[in-house]
């Protein structure tokens, strides 16, 4: 088993501003036709810089647990 | 990332501040800021000015991110709550909705002009040499200082929130993404046949 980090949004607070998108380094976050962010979870490093930066607190990374074998087509 | 023109726009934010103190009327300016996220909403169904184009929000990402005048401490819940993002639009609106109606009553000649911005709706700052009386109708400067003091307050509100939380708090409160997301919210809401939100897109 090893653990894995990804951003998770909560959609009911986020108010869609796009702070999160341009903290992103990797350009996994956008925002989903003005109403919230969306996280692409494959290319999610789970640096955190999105929540940092996020004024609503909708962002939080999560971690968890996942097979080694899945890890690898995760990460 | 690769720096485009629009990463720049918080130039315009301090430029529009800038141009009003020498001549008030540039205040119309302002409604740049005001119908374009609009546009984006109405049309086009996205948030594209708040998530790229707002200088202000650039700004305070500047000053408060880069320049590192926030304490970038966690932001209360209740400033984006819903209950507090509506209310705050309903005072907004209806403080521009008052602005309007003084513009009307300056305009229908019951009221005079007072060359003078208000801070906060309370502090009444004297600006008269930014205006020559009688450039233009006595209603097209009255707008100005009322559309100047609209977004003097609210820049400086933001720029409170900047200090005491994370650089764009203003964002997770702002009038005009509130709107702007509530518009995007009706549009989807209408149009079933979009597809649900994926990883990639």
């Amino acid at each position: 088993m090893r653990i894995i980090k990804k951003g998770k949004v909560d959609k009911s607070r986020c108010v869609a501003c796009g702070a999160c998108v341009k903290a992103c380094p990797i350009g996994a976050v956008t925002v989903w036709k003005g109403r919230h962010a969306v996280i692409d979870e494959n290319l999610c490093i789970g640096c955190g810089k999105c929540e940092n930066v996020c004024p609503a607190g909708s962002i939080e990374i999560v971690a968890r647990e996942v097979r080694q074998s899945d890890a690898q087509t995760l990460v | 990332m690769r720096k485009r023109w629009y990463d720049y726009l918080w130039i315009w934010s301090i430029l529009f501040f800038a141009l009003g103190f020498f001549n008030i009327l540039f205040a119309w300016l302002g409604l740049i800021d005001f119908l374009v996220p609009l546009l984006f909403a109405i049309i086009g169904g996205n948030k594209m000015f708040c998530n790229r184009y707002c200088g202000r929000g650039q700004l305070f990402s500047v000053l408060g991110g880069t320049l590192k005048f926030s304490r970038n401490k966690k932001v209360p819940g209740w400033l984006s709550s819903k209950w507090f993002r509506y209310g705050f639009l309903a005072f907004f609106l209806a403080m521009f909705g008052n602005m309007l109606f003084q513009t009307w009553l300056v305009a229908r000649g019951a009221n005079s002009l007072t060359e003078a911005i208000q801070l906060f709706w309370t502090l009444k700052l004297p600006w008269d040499w930014a205006y020559t009386a009688g450039m233009v109708p006595d209603w097209v400067a009255k707008f100005s200082f009322g559309f100047y003091s609209l977004m003097l307050t609210s820049t400086l509100i933001g720029l409170i929130v900047m200090a005491l939380y994370k650089p764009r708090t203003w964002c997770a409160f702002c009038p005009m993404g509130t709107m702007t997301q509530g518009i995007c919210k009706i549009k989807r809401d209408k149009d079933e046949s979009a597809p649900l939100p994926t990883a990639h897109e």
